[in-house]
Order: C-alpha cells, then structure tokens, then sequence
C-alpha cells in the first residue's frame, strides 16, 4: 500500500489555489492516503487552511528560517528526506512545482513525471507532450517512488470540509545557502481575478497594438468580473506584464468561458487554453487558425466590438 | 569564470505541426524539420554576451543523442561558441541520464555555469537543469529572464507565476533560460564556413561509464481530443445574445 505526499504552494500567508488541484488528482490514486507538507518560516496560517480540505490525513507543518521564500534549493532536501515514508510525491505544475519536483526526483534518484493529466492507475498517467499536439501514456517502474506534477489545469480544486490534524515536524537536513532570495515583482493586477483559477479570462494580443489599449481589455474584464491573459507577442512588445502569458511556456488555464482578442491563435498559445469551457475569438482576420477552435468566432475590428460588447453586457 | 556549457538539444522545430502515428506508437518525425531547442539557442546566446563582456573565457556546447545532432552543435559554433562536445547514443535518455552525463562532462570542465534551456519543446519536461543542479549540489536559476554575473555570484530574474523574481547564488550554478532572456543573433554564411573549422570532439556515452535506464515507459501515444470548430457570428449582439443563451453573460 502506499501513501501520497502533496507539496503545499503558498506565499507564506495563502494556500495556492494549485494545492486544491494536487488533490483531486491525488484523489484519483484509489485507496491511497493524502498527506499535504507545508514548508515555510511560519506555517501556521496556510496548514489550518490546508487542513479544511476534503481527503487530507495530516498536514505536516516544518517551520524553518531557511523556508521564509521557495527556493527549490532549500526545499528539495527537506522534501527528499520526507519522502521516505511515501509512494507518491506530487506538486503542483506551476513555475514553483516545476522549479522544485524535479530537484527532489534527482536527490531520490528516481524519474520525475511532468504534467500528469490524467491517473490510469497507481504508477501509469497521461501527459501532453509537443505543446499539447500529442497526449502519451506513461508507465513507471513499479518499484520506484512516483514524482510528479500535476497539470492544474487538468483538475477541479477538490472541496473543503475537511478536519485533518496537523503536525509538527523538524527535519534533520542540511540545508544550502547557496541561494538567496532578493524580491518579487508582479502586477497584482489591483485585486481581479487570479488567471489561473478565474471562471472568466479576456486575453489580449498583438492586435490590441499597445501598453495604452490595454485598458480597453481590462475594462472589458472588469464588466465581466474577468481574469486578464495576453498572447506571448503582447508581453514581448511590453504591452502587459509576463504574469499574464498564457500558453506552453505561461499559464495553462481552464476557465468556463475564454475570450481571445486581437490574437492569431498559434499552437503555443492554444495549448494553454485547450481545457476552456468556451473560447471566443475575435480577429479582424477571418483566415486566423484561431477560428478553428473557437466556439464562437466574430470577426471584425477589436477596436469597434469592445466599446459595443461593453455597452451590451 | 573559465568557461560556460551550453546544452544545445536537437528537437523538431517549433514550427512544424507534428501529427501522431496511427497505430499510437509515436510521432511522426520522419522527414521533419529539426533544429536547435529554442530555449537552448536563447541560452546560447545569453552565453555569447557573457562572454563578449569578458566575463568567461570560453562557450563550450554539448549535446547528447545520435549522430545528426553535430549539426546542431555546428549551428551553435556558428553562432559563436568556441567548441562543441557531441555525447553519442542511439538511445533516448530520460532527463535524469541526461543530467547524468552533464554531470561527468562537469567533472572534466569544470564550468563556472551550465546553460539549459527551461524545457525541450518535443517532450516540454522541463526537468533536466534542476536535476542537473541537484546532482552538481549546486544552485539553480530556472526561467531566466535576465542575468548578471558579478566575479563569484550572480543575481538573475525569474519568470514565475507571480510576476519576476529576484535571486543572488553563488558560481558554480546551473542556469535555465526562458523566452524573454534575449532574441539570439542570427547566423551569417561566413560563420557557418568559420564553425566547420572549430573543434568538435565525440564520446561514446558508454566511455563515460554511464548506462541509460527505462524508468518511464510510453505505452501509447494519441491524438489530443479535438475541439469542434464552433459558429460565427455576425456582430456583438449576437456574440452577447449566444453568451446569454450559454448561460455565460
Ligand atoms: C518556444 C515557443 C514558445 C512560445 N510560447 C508561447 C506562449 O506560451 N504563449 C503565446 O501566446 N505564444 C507563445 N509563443 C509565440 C507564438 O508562436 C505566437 O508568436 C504568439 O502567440 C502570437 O501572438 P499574437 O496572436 O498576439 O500575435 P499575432 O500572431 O501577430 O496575431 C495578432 C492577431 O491580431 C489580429 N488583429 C490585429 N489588429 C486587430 C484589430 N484591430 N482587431 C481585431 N484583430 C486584430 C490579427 O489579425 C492577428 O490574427 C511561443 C513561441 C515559441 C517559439
Ligand atoms: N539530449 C540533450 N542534449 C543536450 N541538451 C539536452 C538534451 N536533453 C535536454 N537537454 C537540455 O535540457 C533542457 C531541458 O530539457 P527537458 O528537461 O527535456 O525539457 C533543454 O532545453 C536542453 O538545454
């Protein structure tokens, strides 16, 4: 029998939303115990949040100094030394997961399995590979310990109601000083909607044509209580923040409803949001590959439809 | 620093649509266009300016996998680098073998800074460089966007979920870029005629005492779902009124 270990991503006050994500999938190991490890300087806050959700067993709380920011140096020790006692490791595929799980695969030796989508069983799972243009099933050793990422994008956040103990633990690892954190800068987006668990997301692109035009994306999304997304052309011309990419290498998200503006609707871009509910496009061009996968497409000029779609709705 | 590795990994080019065999066994890869990883190329790069200002003597790039992989090795020395280490196998290797052999090759270069690209954009693991950095017991900057060396330490800006974050560590390290790092240069013909001249040697992975192993299998490989192309409509009020109908507005 075995047991799943979840990483906890927090900021040091909030759980992520990517944690509630792990476990649904962990919840689709059958039979096997959930365990989530909250690593931080105080962890207090974010394992009484950890500890309402549905299927936890323990929330396993390490408080340290070392652990005030994630620096996948610091963690993968301590998380490797956790391990021992289990079958599964699972953290979230966000740039924290993906910075951390495969350091802690390689102190265990063993594979890490990225962006599992789906669980055929114990040590067998589904993941896209080519952007999203190929799903493989993969199967891993059964003898190795399973490392792995979940792609959030993939998983409902799993329910609350939960009443899992939490407990303290101090880990005898050696930890590296190596690294240093120095800072976050993000756009905070004045308080809307977080990208990757908002219900609605309005993405802008290179048609939206400047940092000033934005505005009119994010008047739009303020109408409809939306998150705020962009093409990887709009954040290289420095019309909004890298934050808000979307796509292989940004944010792969999967809210109801996606609306596209101004964006052409390359492979890279669609692969982040293939799990929408509905995508809208709207393109001037009727020829843009984006239609081929939009639910509703309207073609026509941006820069007429959003001041009309803004006095409909 | 003395040097800097560069691994170049040779992968379909990120502008061919690739498609699924039909029987599932794979995708089709015959006749495809391949090139150098793109994240790679960017890591190359940024490995360039560092050494054009003076901060590492040498660019060395790596790249494992069978023989067609030096032309991917040529096209970094044309791009630059002073000369290239091809790791031959016919063999696949998982990220960890793959971080493995850059283990061994570190042994023997003895880098100031390994360049990764983030991810592979065949197989998007995005693991090799932590694995790597892992293994080295060294630290990692992964998604770079920007980078600066400062003699022993340098401080580089990371694309995460939150917005940019700011690290400091210590040299040797194990970097990995993101898109944002630079726009690489292009090659010019006269470099090209320059790079066949520079010095590229072969090992077979076997002489580095390394044996590959299958840890993760593929069973099956298939076509993603496909979305249904939906309707047009003709104005905003029609989008609006189908969104009300959806229940979405
Ligand atoms: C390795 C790699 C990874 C990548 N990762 C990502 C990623 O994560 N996310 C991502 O988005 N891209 C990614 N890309 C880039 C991707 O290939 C495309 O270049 C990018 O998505 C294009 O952005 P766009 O659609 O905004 O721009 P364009 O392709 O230039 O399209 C702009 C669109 O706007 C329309 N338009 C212009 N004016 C108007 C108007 N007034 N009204 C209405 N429509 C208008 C045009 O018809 C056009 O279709 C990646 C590329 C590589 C190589
Ligand atoms: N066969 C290889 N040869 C050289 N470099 C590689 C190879 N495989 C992976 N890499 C490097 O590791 C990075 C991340 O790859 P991956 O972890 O497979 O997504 C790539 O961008 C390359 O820089």
């Amino acid at each position: 029998m075995g047991r799943i270990l979840v990483i906890a991503e927090h900021d040091g006050s909030e759980l992520n939303p990517s944690t509630a994500r792990c476990l649904s999938c962990a919840g689709d190991f059958s039979g096997l115990d959930c365990d989530v490890v909250v690593l931080a300087k105080d962890g207090k806050r974010v394992c009484e949040q950890a500890a309402t959700l549905h299927d936890v067993s323990t929330v396993i709380r390490i408080d340290h100094d070392a652990n005030e920011h994630a620096l996948a140096a610091v963690q993968a020790p301590q998380i490797a030394k956790l391990a021992e006692d289990y079958s599964h490791v699972l953290g979230p595929s966000t740039t924290f997961g993906k910075d951390l799980m495969p350091r802690v695969a390689a102190l265990l030796g063993v594979a890490q399995v990225s962006d599992i989508m789906s669980v055929i069983s114990p040590h067998s799972f589904q993941r896209p590979i080519f952007a999203g243009n190929a799903i493989v099933t993969v199967e891993t050793r059964a003898q190795d310990m399973v490392v792995a990422t979940v792609r959030t994008a993939s998983y409902q956040a799993t329910a609350d109601g939960g009443k899992a103990t939490i407990e303290s633990r101090a880990l005898d690892v050696e930890l590296p000083t190596h690294t240093r954190y120095r800072g976050t800068s993000g756009s905070g987006d004045g308080g809307r909607p977080d990208l990757q668990s908002a219900s609605i997301v309005i993405s802008g692109g290179r048609g939206v044509g400047s940092e000033k035009n934005f505005a009119l994306i994010y008047q739009l999304a303020d109408r409809l209580g939306a998150a705020v997304g962009a093409s990887r052309a709009a954040v290289d011309a420095g019309y909004i923040a890298n934050d808000h990419q979307v796509g292989q290498t940004g944010k792969i998200i999967s809210p109801d409803l996606y609306i596209a503006i101004g964006i052409s609707g390359a492979i890279q871009h669609i692969t982040g949001i293939k799990d929408a509910g509905t995508i809208v496009a709207i393109n001037k061009d009727a020829d843009a590959p984006i239609f081929e996968i939009a639910d509703i497409g309207l073609v026509g000029d941006l820069f007429t439809i959003i001041p009309e779609l803004e006095k409909l709705l | 620093m003395d040097r800097i590795l560069v691994c170049l990994k040779r992968a379909v080019d990120y502008n061919v649509r690739i498609r699924v065999k039909t029987d599932g066994s794979g995708v089709i890869t015959d006749g495809v266009k391949m090139s150098v990883n793109p994240f790679d190329e960017i890591a190359l790069e940024e490995a360039l300016r560092i050494r054009e200002k003076g901060e590492t003597g040498e660019v060395v790039v790596v790249s494992i996998g069978t023989d067609a992989c030096q032309q991917q090795l040529r096209v970094g020395l044309a791009m630059g680098a002073d000369r290239a280490i091809h790791v031959r196998t016919d063999q696949a290797l998982e990220p960890l073998d793959i971080a493995r052999v850059l283990i061994r090759i570190a042994e023997a270069e003895k880098p100031g800074l390994i360049m990764l690209g983030k991810q592979a954009i065949d197989g998007d693991n995005n693991q090799t460089g932590q694995m790597l950095a892992a293994l080295w017991e060294r630290p990692q900057a992964t998604f770079v966007s920007e980078l600066t060396i400062s003699g022993a330490t340098a401080t580089a800006v990371r694309e995460v979920d939150a917005g940019l974050e700011t690290i400091e560590f210590e040299l040797p390290a194990v970097v990995t870029s993101d898109l944002r790092l630079n726009e690489p240069r292009y090659v010019k013909m006269p470099d090209i005629m320059k790079a066949k001249r520079k010095p590229l040697t072969t090992t077979e992975l076997e002489e580095l005492g390394i044996t590959p192993q299958t840890r993760v299998t593929v069973l099956q490989t298939a076509a993603p779902p496909a979305r249904q192309k939906g309707k047009m409509v003709a104005d905003a009020a029609e989008l609006v009124a189908e969104l009300k109908r959806m229940d979405l507005a």
